[in-house]
């Protein structure tokens, strides 16, 4: 029960802040899309940032636990892609879809039945993919640190610069 | 934060704080953010109230078991906190078919829920696939460094980009 707490109250802290950021909207998520209004790359930008600092400090001393998902390059490079077409169309993602209804965007409705059905679909066809797309190419539960044999901290601190140098060309061009 | 009316927060502000929930939602719970599986699950309660023996036979659902889980009382959650920061500032606005879409395809309600619904439809198919959305993939995925993550961010913004493109064309706007 208490589990099911937490997982309210996260969704509540992160839905005022998706929405106080106003990137639930499809207007910014197709901006950024079309490259006009980088809100919404900012903010998963500074989630990141932010996360994976807090996150590996965690790890370091012992508080909490990696879990990375199975790498499987078939299912990842497709399945991002098919994703990111129908994001095209869609404007929401799933997550952002549900707080656009909420702050009254109702085109979402659509958008959330068209992914109820889609996933009552990949269900059907999931026996399929098992045997053909799921086994092409598994690489296992790994992390870019350990494909580098880098130490995490350095794979970090990388990322920072480099999203830090993005967030200021963005800004300097004024997207 | 520098609150521009109605523009909201900035989005590096939000940002890091939703990174800082991130966090604090692993340390606390063991939980990382993720939002396309309960899209599984949620098709699955539908199904078991039509055929409930034909969903229990069906491996998809025996591996993501229909039921109300963490992640699922996460996207009620998000719900809630994005209408609670809607209408305590003035955002909140009924709207059937988003402005930009609007510039382009005019306002037929038909034309926007015919589009919206195929892009659901497609999109949580990607999800599925990859294992993961923007949520799971991209933040909880890029915060672990994971390699299925980095590759997925990648080919989340690559194929969006191509269907913003078929779908607007690649003239500058206004």
């Amino acid at each position: 029960m208490i589990i099911l707490l937490y997982g309210l109250i996260t969704g509540i802290l992160f839905g005022f802040l998706l929405q106080k950021a106003r990137v639930l909207r499809y207007d910014k998520q197709i901006g950024a899309l079309r490259l006009l209004d980088m809100t919404i790359v900012k903010f998963m930008l500074s989630t990141v940032m932010v996360a994976m600092v807090g996150l590996y400090l965690l790890v370091d001393l012992g508080l909490a636990h990696l879990a990375p998902k199975t790498t499987i390059l078939g299912a990842n490079l497709l399945g991002s892609l098919i994703f990111g077409l129908g994001w095209g169309l869609i404007g929401y993602c799933p997550g952002t879809a549900i707080g656009a209804l909420a702050e009254g965007r109702w085109d979402a409705v659509w958008g959330i039945l068209g992914m109820l059905f889609g996933a009552a679909v990949f269900a059907e066809i999931y026996p399929a993919l098992k045997t053909t797309v799921l086994t092409w190419g598994v690489y296992g539960r790994i992390t870019l640190p350990q494909v580098l044999g880098l130490n995490h901290w350095m794979v970090i601190i990388v990322f920072i610069l480099g999203g830090l140098g993005l967030c200021r060309w963005f800004e300097q061009r004024g997207l | 934060m520098q609150t521009k009316t109605n523009d909201g927060w900035s989005p590096y502000l939000a940002g890091a704080l939703a990174g800082l929930v991130a966090v604090l939602s692993v340390g606390f719970s063991g939980k990382y953010l993720g939002a396309s599986t309960s899209f599984v699950t949620s098709a699955g309660m539908i199904e078991k109230l039509v055929d409930a023996e034909r969903v229990a036979r069906m491996s998809y659902f025996m591996q993501e078991i229909p039921h109300i889980d963490w992640q699922w009382m996460f996207l009620v959650g998000i719900f809630l906190g994005a209408w609670l920061s809607a209408t305590t500032s003035g955002s909140f606005r009924v709207q059937g078919v988003p402005d930009r879409w609007q510039q382009r395809f005019g306002p037929s309600r038909i034309r926007r829920a015919l589009a919206a619904f195929s892009g659901g439809f497609i999109a949580i198919l990607g999800a599925r696939l990859t294992g993961g959305c923007p949520s799971g993939h991209g933040i909880s995925g890029t915060m672990q460094l994971s390699v299925s993550g980095l590759i997925s961010l990648v080919g989340f913004f690559t194929g969006g980009l191509i269907m913003a493109r078929l779908v607007y064309g690649s003239r500058e706007p206004r």
